[in-house]
This record gives C-alpha cells, sequence and structure tokens, in this order.
C-alpha cells in the first residue's frame, strides 16, 4: 500500500513538473511534506540540499532518499520507477515518431527558429547562478577554464570534475594546515 | 555492444553529473557526440523538447539517445525500446547507489569540512560547464543567419530581463521559425 502510494505521488510530480529540478521543488513539498506528512519541515530542508549535492538528476535523488525513509528498499524501487516512468513514456512516443516528423520542412522551418532559442536558453541564467554558487572575481577563472577546456581542448567534463573535487580538497587541506599554524604562533 | 556503450556512458553521467539540469548537459553532450549518437542539431532538439515536455532533462535525454543510438545502428524498433531501458537505467543507478549511502551517513557529513570544501569547488566549476554546454552548441548549424542571431538575442532578453517563462519563448521562437523559413 505505502509502495503504490509512492509510486502514485512520484508518478504525479513526474508527470507535472515541467523543466525539472528546481521548478519541482514546491510539488515535493506539498506532496511529501503536507498531504503525506512522509517528511518534516526541517528534514526536506536537508534533503534537498542533499539531493542537489549529489551528483545525479535531482529529482530521482529526491525520490531515492523519500522512498527508502517511507518504505526501505520496496519504497525506493516505486519511488525512483513514478519519478522516471512519466518521461520515458513520453520521450519514447516522440523518439518513435519524430524522426519521421522531422524531414517534414514545417516541422524543420519551427526548429531552425528554436535551435538559437534553446542556446539563449542555456546561457542566460548563467550570471545569476554564478552569482548563488558565489562566484567572485578571486575564483571566477575557475569556471573559465573549465569551459574552455571542454569547449576548446575536447576535454571530457568528467575530468573537469574529478580535477575540481581533488582541487577541492587540496584547498581544504592547505587553509587548514595555514590555519593552524597561525594558531600555534 | 552498443547497449554496454550505452550503459556505461550514462552510467558515467549519473555518476558524475553534479548540479542537475543544465549542469548534466554538458556531460551528456560530450558522450553524445563522441559516439556520433546524435548530430549537434538534433541534440538541440531534444532540449527544446525536454523543456517543453515534463520530467528531468538527464531521463529525456538519456531515454531519446538509447532510442536513437540503435536507430542509427540499424536495429529494429523493439531493440531500440531495449536501448531507451538500458541507457534510462544507467543514468538512474548511480543517484540510487550514492543517496542510499548518503542516507545512511548524512548526519556525519553535514558541515564536514572535506565534503564542504569540494562542494564548493564543485559549485564554482559547474558554472562553467554549463557555459561550455551553450558553447558547444554555437555551430553554425544551430545559427544557420542572421534570424538566427536575432532569435538568439531575443530569447535572451526575454530571459533575463523580461523573465518569461521558457516554454513560451520556445513556442514564440517556433512560429518566428515557421515565418521566418
Amino acid at each position: 500500500m505505502k509502495s503504490l502510494r509512492l509510486f502514485a505521488t512520484f508518478f504525479k510530480i513526474g508527470a507535472f513538473t515541467l523543466g525539472g529540478g528546481y521548478a519541482m521543488i514546491p510539488l515535493v513539498q506539498r506532496e511529501v511534506v503536507d498531504n503525506h506528512a512522509w517528511i518534516g519541515e526541517e528534514e526536506f530542508l536537508d534533503l534537498i540540499a542533499l539531493a542537489q549535492s549529489a551528483p545525479g538528476i535531482i529529482a530521482v535523488n529526491t525520490a531515492v532518499f523519500v522512498g527508502y525513509k517511507v518504505n526501505g528498499w520496496r519504497g525506493v524501487i516505486s519511488s525512483v520507477l513514478g519519478a522516471t516512468l512519466p518521461s520515458f513514456l513520453i520521450i519514447l512516443l516522440i523518439a518513435m515518431f519524430f524522426t519521421r516528423f522531422r524531414e517534414n520542412p514545417h516541422v524543420e522551418a519551427v526548429f531552425k527558429g528554436i535551435r538559437p532559442a534553446v542556446v539563449a536558453l542555456i546561457a542566460a541564467p548563467l550570471y545569476k547562478m554564478a552569482k548563488s554558487a558565489k562566484v567572485t572575481w578571486r575564483n571566477v577563472w575557475i569556471p573559465i577554464s573549465a569551459a574552455l577546456l571542454i569547449w576548446l581542448a575536447g576535454v571530457s567534463p568528467v575530468v573537469v570534475i574529478v580535477i575540481a573535487i581533488v582541487g577541492g580538497l587540496a584547498w581544504t587541506y592547505w587553509t587548514d594546515k595555514t590555519n593552524k599554524e597561525g594558531g600555534n604562533q | 555492444m552498443i547497449y554496454l556503450r550505452l550503459f556505461l556512458s550514462f552510467f558515467k553521467i549519473g555518476l558524475f553529473g553534479f548540479g542537475g539540469g543544465y549542469a548534466i548537459l554538458s556531460l551528456i553532450e560530450h558522450e553524445v557526440l563522441r559516439y556520433g549518437w546524435m548530430t549537434p542539431q538534433e541534440f538541440t532538439d531534444i532540449v527544446a523538447v525536454s523543456q517543453m515536455t515534463p520530467g528531468p532533462i538527464g531521463i529525456n535525454s538519456a531515454t531519446y539517445t538509447g532510442f536513437t543510438a540503435c536507430q542509427t545502428a540499424g536495429m529494429n524498433e523493439w531493440m531500440c525500446v531495449a536501448g531507451s531501458v538500458v541507457a534510462t537505467s544507467a543514468i538512474i543507478l548511480p543517484s540510487v547507489i550514492i543517496m542510499l549511502i548518503i542516507c545512511q551517513v548524512y548526519l556525519r557529513l553535514k558541515g564536514n569540512k572535506w565534503v564542504e570544501g569540494s562542494l564548493q569547488t564543485l559549485r564554482v566549476t559547474v558554472i562553467g560547464l554549463i557555459a561550455a554546454a551553450a558553447l558547444l552548441l554555437m555551430t553554425p548549424e544551430n545559427f544557420i543567419d542572421r534570424w538566427s542571431v536575432a532569435l538568439f538575442v531575443l530569447v535572451f532578453i526575454g530571459t533575463l530581463v523580461l523573465k518569461m517563462h521558457p516554454i513560451l519563448l520556445i513556442c514564440i521562437a517556433g512560429v518566428m521559425g515557421h515565418i521566418i523559413y
């Protein structure tokens, strides 16, 4: 029963959130905290922070956390299936028929207009995102070199991410050490 | 062995895709273009479709790529559906494993200086990844003439200044495309 309700709830979340990610948070809160009381208000904030910090799709991360909390392993399977099935089914249908549509000159004209728009949609929020990620004049070289490495040098984003993690750990070690030495003197 | 390749690529995307949404785009782009599973235009189209349909971009791209990669390899429709299942499960699997581990230890991880330190660098780096996703899509195929540049600027302003909804902007761009071309 619990697993079925988890499946239904996450299916609804998956089917009604356009844009994914951050757009999904208010709906998840209403379903999981207000309607079902599966987790508390404060735990929800932790959950969102965790789901965003962990790698992978934020919606799936959220589903795993809530599913596990409510009904262990079986809960995880039902919530994750519920969260992914709507987009899986819709895109599968599109993939089956879109290739046939694409040849159509009307559809092709529409997509000629849409393509530069999509690039703008990705690029426009960058400044705001950079501010909330605490990008400053002192560390702006990090995202710039990451972008250039991927764009011009063809480096895999995976490599860039691994470098960022190692660099972050090294920086923590270094600042920690200098702080301690400063404290001893 | 296309299934194995799909699985490994999307597992990698799920494992290293920090920041969700647009931040995962450059990882998907890298893998999809590397194996020739999609052209840059096709990839742009699927991002547009993702914006207009419900669900996360990661799932949408995995499902779509799984299907088209098998289709390009000349497989029949059911084998293509299997390709979608493989790619979609592969991108989900790392999330499930990692989040289950995190569920057990998250109270101890909270405020840990090593975790915080690497996350802070990651957050900053991810901005570069999103920029790269946009730059990689600035191809001559996506920007065919001056109208493309005009539409780009229009949508850029629409998002940043007028705070218009992405779906509305895509619809406007689509209608304009139909009128222009």
